[in-house]
């Protein structure tokens, strides 16, 4: 995946885009994400289980999950590396099927339920390198909180994002590159 | 015997710098892993990964960039010496000011809820968790992890029992690295922590993460369980990043103790790729 050059991705994006991206694929996005972690999740999902409208219009959308450090002055953020996606895994169907929200950026498997429900509904699941988190938050030009600003790190920001590099794990297609990329190295059953 | 008399204020100061340098500045041993993995690598992904690992290294160094955004629960082991004083104020709120002060001061992420259900924010990273020992001398010795949730949540703990043996206890080790895949962010520390009780054995295997990485246990026999752990382990094909590779763990680190005629626990701690770690003796 690093022997050819990566894809530059404007995001937000749509199905057919989305649709054109392969598990294993090095891309670079650009563009506007939106951060949300657990506690983030727990309200977003509350909110539609209520029928309520969400702070955030997440069709088309990334979100990214990840908690940044506090930003030293004259910075828009500081590092900003993914965390481990599976513990979102209990609100991504419902909120997919919600919102039309188009790709995720985490670390780490996800269910089988969430894979189920990106290829219903046409969503990508980025991995990005958690041990990156500086590189990675030298690569937002922009923060803002834009909902729960009580949850300090688990607020909602919106990050504007310049060439912020990661790979698709999970694609449209059931591709999965951690299974495809493990069973290429394994020396032994287990 | 003379006591000697340390200032409550000299622990917060160096609590304080512990919180801000481990999580800016990668140690040596990390470092020096890290470049060992890149050179052996077969995976052109697993040494991208491993590469830009050691970038971050450098930027958060040179540019004052946390090395992660989950700049951890703070740990600390304090090592006391029986023939010190430690003078004004409580010397467990001076060790918790230290990071109330190093968190705050050094821009690092508050990753710490009051309560587990309820889950508010304490805004400041503390409580920090301590763990205290009274030792000969007249030293303080602050070794500090700042532990990532992601590789924890990972951890595991068995209380096997004797004829699981050597065997079962390999097994469980590599199994539990085995499930956590890519979640903990490889290549990994792994702390094993064997013998004791249930709790002794989960905090052996913590503080088996404060050995500077690779170093092999001083006993032989675990020496050579660390490396059949170790090679076993990097069997897997997890790789960095878990994108697929031979290097899944960095070190393995063993420590062991005494424990009951009918138990062998077994306690898997992990780390992830941007373990911190640090000390000092004052």
């Amino acid at each position: 995946m690093t022997s050819r050059p990566a894809l530059q991705v404007t995001v937000p994006f749509d199905t057919r885009r989305a649709e054109s991206l392969r598990a294993g694929d090095a891309v670079l996005l650009s563009g506007t994400i939106y951060t949300a972690r657990d506690a983030a999740h727990e309200r977003l999902a509350g909110l539609i289980t209520r029928r309520l409208p969400l702070p955030v219009d997440l069709r088309d959308q990334v979100v990214y999950y990840c908690g940044p450090t506090p930003p030293r002055p004259g910075r828009p953020i500081g590092s900003a590396g993914p965390t481990t996606a599976s513990r979102m895994d209990a609100y991504t169907p419902l909120i997919l099927d919600a919102t039309g929200l188009r790709a995720m950026i985490g670390k780490g498997k996800r269910s089988a339920e969430v894979r189920a429900a990106m290829m219903r509904q046409r969503a990508v699941y980025f991995g990005a390198v958690e041990g990156t988190a500086a590189l990675l938050g030298a690569c937002v030009r922009d923060a803002a909180v834009v909902a729960f600003p009580d949850l300090g790190p688990e607020a909602i920001h919106r990050l504007v994002v310049e060439r912020f590099p990661v790979v698709v794990v999970n694609d449209v297609h059931g591709g999965d590159v951690y299974e495809e990329g493990r069973a290429r190295y394994r020396r032994a059953p287990a | 015997m003379t006591i000697r008399t340390i200032a409550a204020g000299d622990i917060t100061a160096a609590v304080r710098d512990l919180c801000i340098t481990v999580n800016h500045r990668m140690g040596d041993d990390m470092l020096a892993a890290l470049r060992r993995a890149r050179a052996t690598e077969e995976s052109e992904t697993g040494r991208h990964v491993l590469e830009r690992l050691l970038e971050n290294a450098e930027v958060a160094r040179s540019q004052w960039y946390p090395i992660c955004q989950d700049t951890g629960q703070a740990v600390v082991f304090l090592d006391l010496g029986q023939d010190l004083h430690v003078a004004g104020g409580d010397l467990e709120a001076a060790i918790q000011e230290g990071v109330r002060q190093g968190y705050r001061e050094g821009y690092l992420r508050p990753s710490v809820v009051e309560q587990p259900l309820r889950r508010i924010n304490t805004g400041d990273n503390t409580p920090a968790i301590v763990y205290t020992r009274v030792v000969p001398g007249d030293r303080v010795a602050l070794g500090f992890l700042a532990k990532g949730a992601g590789c924890d949540n990972m951890s595991r703990l068995a209380m096997l029992t004797p004829s699981d043996g050597r065997e079962g206890a390999v097994r469980f080790v590599v199994q539990a690295v085995s499930d956590a895949g890519p979640n903990p962010s490889p290549p990994l520390i792994v702390g094993v922590g064997m013998g004791g009780t249930f709790e002794q054995a989960a905090l052996l295997s913590k503080r088996a993460l404060l050995r500077a990485v690779g170093t092999p246990s001083a006993d032989p026999e675990l020496a050579a369980l660390e490396r059949e752990l170790l090679d076993k382990i990097n069997a897997l094909g997890i790789g960095p990043a878990g994108f697929g590779g031979r290097v899944t763990a960095l070190a393995v680190h063993v420590e062991s103790r005494a424990t009951h005629i009918a138990s062998l626990p077994v306690a898997v701690n992990l780390d992830c790729h941007s373990h911190r770690a640090g000390s000092v003796v004052l």
